[in-house]
C-alpha cells in the first residue's frame, strides 16, 4: 500500500492517492406513479458522499432500508436517475459486483458462470488458481442448483474476482450464512484483497463483522440516507483482539445510538 | 415397466376392436387386420409413402415459418409494452377465427396454391406460438439483467446465456403444442384445396365410404406425428431441463 503510494508520482507526495471512485449523492428520489397520474415521490438518498481508495475495505452500515442498496445500485451505473455524480463513470471504473442473492445463472455450470463474467477475449484465461484459492475446484463441472448458499456466493465471489477488478463491490455478502461458512467466506475476501490491493466496498448491517475487517466504516441514517460518519479504523487487521474489537463498539454506539447497537 | 404397461394398453386396445369388429357392420368398423392389410396394400403401391411424404413437408414447412415468426413475435410483445396493446388485440382476433375460416380465406385470396395452404397452416399457428412466448419473455429475471449490465455482458452473449435459456422451456412447450395443432389444421387444409397429401386421401376416400383406408391413412399418420414427439421433441425438453 505505502509503496504503491510512493510510485503514483510526485503529485502525491505528502497527499492521500487519488481514489479509484468518487460517488456524490446529493439527491434520490423514486416517483411511485399513485392513483389518477399522481406519482407519490419517496426520498431515498440526501447527501451520500465518499470515496473508495486502493487496498481499502470499506464497509456501508446503516439500518436496513436506508438506501444503502439504492446507493450501490447508484454506482454500479444501473440507476443514472439522481442528482449528482460518480466519477469516473462507472462502466469504466474497473468495479465487480458480488449481489446479495448470488445471480448465477442456473442453466451454466460453475465454471461457464464464472467465465461468462469476462470479457470474451479473457474468457479463455487459466482459473486453476482462483477455483482452488476458493474450494471449488471439485464443482466447476457442476451447476449451481447443486450448491449450498454459502457455495454459491464463494462462486459469486469467484466471478467478481475473475475479472481482477479494481473495486470490489459486496451486499450483505454473509447474511443467512452460518457462522463457519461466513467466516471462510470472509477470510477469502480479506485474503483476496491482500493479494491484489483491490479496493472493496461491503455493504452490512452487521456492525461486529464490519468491526472485524473494515479499514474505514461508513455509517449511514436511516431514510433518506445521509452520511452520519466516516471513520478509519487504523489497527491492523492483524492486531485486532476481542478487546479492541468490543471498546470501539463501545464507543460507536456512545457516538451512534441510531445506528449501532450495544 | 412404463414402456411396457404402454405395450400392454395398446394390445388390450387392439384385442377390443378385434372383438367388437367382429359383431360389427365391417363396412362402419373394419377389423384391425383389414386395417393392416389396406396399409401394406397402400405402402406396396407407394400412394402411403408419397402423400404421407407431402403432407410431412407440409407441417415442416408451416411449422418452422410459424415458429421464428411465432417465437420473435412473442418476444416482441412480453419485452414492449407499446408492442403488446398495438398487437393484442389482432391477435385475439387470429386466436379466435376458426381454422376452417382461415383456410377458406387463404385459399380465396391466394388461389388454390400450396402457398395458399402453407400460409393457412402457418396463420392458424402462429398466435398460439405468440402467446406462449409472451408470458416467457414476461418473466424474466430482473436480478439476472442487473447482473448482465454490471458484467458488462455483449449482446451475443446475453442472447444466448441469459434470455434464450428462460425462454427455452416455452419454446419447446409452443413446439409441442404446436406441432399437433399443425397437423390437425394440414389435414383439413388438404382436404379443401390440394391434390395430394393424407387429408387429401382421407377425404378421397371417405366419398368412396372406404371407412378401412381412412382408418388406416389417419392411424399411419397419427404414428408418424407422435414418433416425432416421442423421438425428437420429449429429448429436447429433457435435454432443455437438464440443469433442474
Amino acid at each position: 500500500m505505502s509503496a504503491a503510494g510512493a510510485e503514483t508520482g510526485p503529485a502525491a507526495i505528502g497527499a492521500e492517492p487519488a481514489p479509484l471512485l468518487t460517488v456524490r449523492v446529493e439527491r434520490k428520489v423514486y416517483r411511485r406513479p399513485g392513483r389518477r397520474a399522481r406519482t407519490e415521490a419517496v426520498e431515498a438518498v440526501r447527501g451520500l458522499a465518499f470515496e473508495l481508495h486502493a487496498g481499502e475495505i470499506t464497509c456501508l452500515i446503516g439500518p436496513s432500508g436506508a438506501g444503502k442498496t439504492t446507493t450501490l445500485r447508484i454506482l454500479l451505473g444501473l440507476d443514472r436517475d439522481f442528482e449528482g455524480s460518480v466519477s469516473p463513470e462507472p462502466s469504466r471504473a474497473g468495479i465487480a459486483m458480488v449481489f446479495q442473492d448470488p445471480r448465477l445463472l442456473p442453466w451454466r455450470t460453475i465454471e461457464q458462470n464464472v467465465r461468462l463474467g469476462l470479457p470474451r477475449a479473457r474468457r479463455g484465461r487459466d482459473l486453476d488458481d482462483l477455483f482452488e484459492s476458493l474450494g471449488l475446484t471439485s464443482w466447476r463441472a457442476h451447476y449451481p442448483g447443486a450448491l449450498s448458499l454459502g457455495m454459491q456466493r464463494r462462486v459469486a465471489l469467484a466471478r467478481a474476482l475473475a475479472l481482477e477488478p479494481r473495486i470490489l463491490v459486496l451486499d450483505e455478502p454473509f447474511v443467512s450464512l452460518d457462522d463457519a461458512a461466513a467466516a471462510s467466506l470472509r477470510a477469502l475476501v480479506v485474503g483476496a484483497v491482500g493479494r491484489t490491493g483491490t479496493s472493496v466496498l461491503m455493504v452490512t448491517h452487521n456492525v461486529a463483522e464490519a468491526i472485524e475487517i473494515a479499514d474505514r466504516l461508513l455509517l449511514v441514517s436511516p431514510r433518506p440516507a445521509h452520511l452520519l460518519a466516516n471513520i478509519p479504523l487504523e489497527r491492523l487487521r492483524a492486531e485486532r483482539d476481542r478487546a479492541w474489537a468490543d471498546t470501539t463498539r463501545r464507543s460507536l454506539a456512545a457516538r451512534f445510538p441510531a445506528i449501532v447497537a450495544l | 415397466m412404463a414402456l411396457l404397461a404402454r405395450l400392454l394398453s395398446l394390445a388390450v386396445l387392439l384385442a377390443l376392436w378385434q372383438g367388437v369388429s367382429v359383431y360389427a357392420d365391417i363396412r362402419t368398423l373394419p377389423a384391425p387386420s383389414a386395417v393392416l392389410a389396406f396399409v401394406l396394400r397402400e405402402a406396396e403401391t407407394g400412394s402411403l409413402l408419397f402423400n404421407v411424404g407431402v403432407t410431412l413437408a407440409r407441417v415442416a414447412v408451416s411449422f418452422v415459418i410459424a415458429m421464428s415468426l411465432g417465437v420473435l413475435l412473442g418476444i416482441a410483445l412480453g419485452r414492449s409494452r407499446l408492442a403488446d396493446r398495438l398487437l393484442d388485440t389482432p391477435l385475439l382476433v387470429i386466436l379466435n377465427t376458426p381454422a376452417l375460416v382461415i383456410t377458406v380465406l387463404a385459399y380465396v385470396w391466394l388461389g388454390l396454391t400450396e402457398t395458399a395452404a402453407i400460409v393457412a397452416v402457418a396463420l392458424n399457428k402462429l398466435p398460439n406460438v405468440a402467446v406462449i412466448m409472451r408470458e416467457g419473455a414476461r418473466g424474466l429475471d430482473p436480478g439476472l439483467e442487473e447482473m448482465a449490465t454490471t458484467y458488462r455482458f455483449d449482446r451475443r452473449t446475453w442472447i444466448a446465456h441469459v434470455l434464450l435459456p428462460q425462454l427455452q422451456p416455452f419454446m419447446v412447450a409452443a413446439a409441442r403444442s404446436g406441432i399437433s395443432l399443425a397437423w390437425k389444421i394440414v389435414l383439413v387444409v388438404e382436404l379443401l384445396g390440394r391434390p395430394n397429401g393424407v387429408g387429401f386421401a382421407i377425404n378421397y376416400y371417405f366419398t368412396l365410404f372406404d371407412v378401412t383406408a381412412v382408418i388406416g391413412y389417419s392411424l399411419v399418420f397419427m404414428s408418424v406425428m407422435l414418433a416425432i414427439d416421442a423421438l425428437l421433441l420429449q429429448p429436447l425438453d429433457a435435454h432443455v431441463r437438464r440443469w433442474r
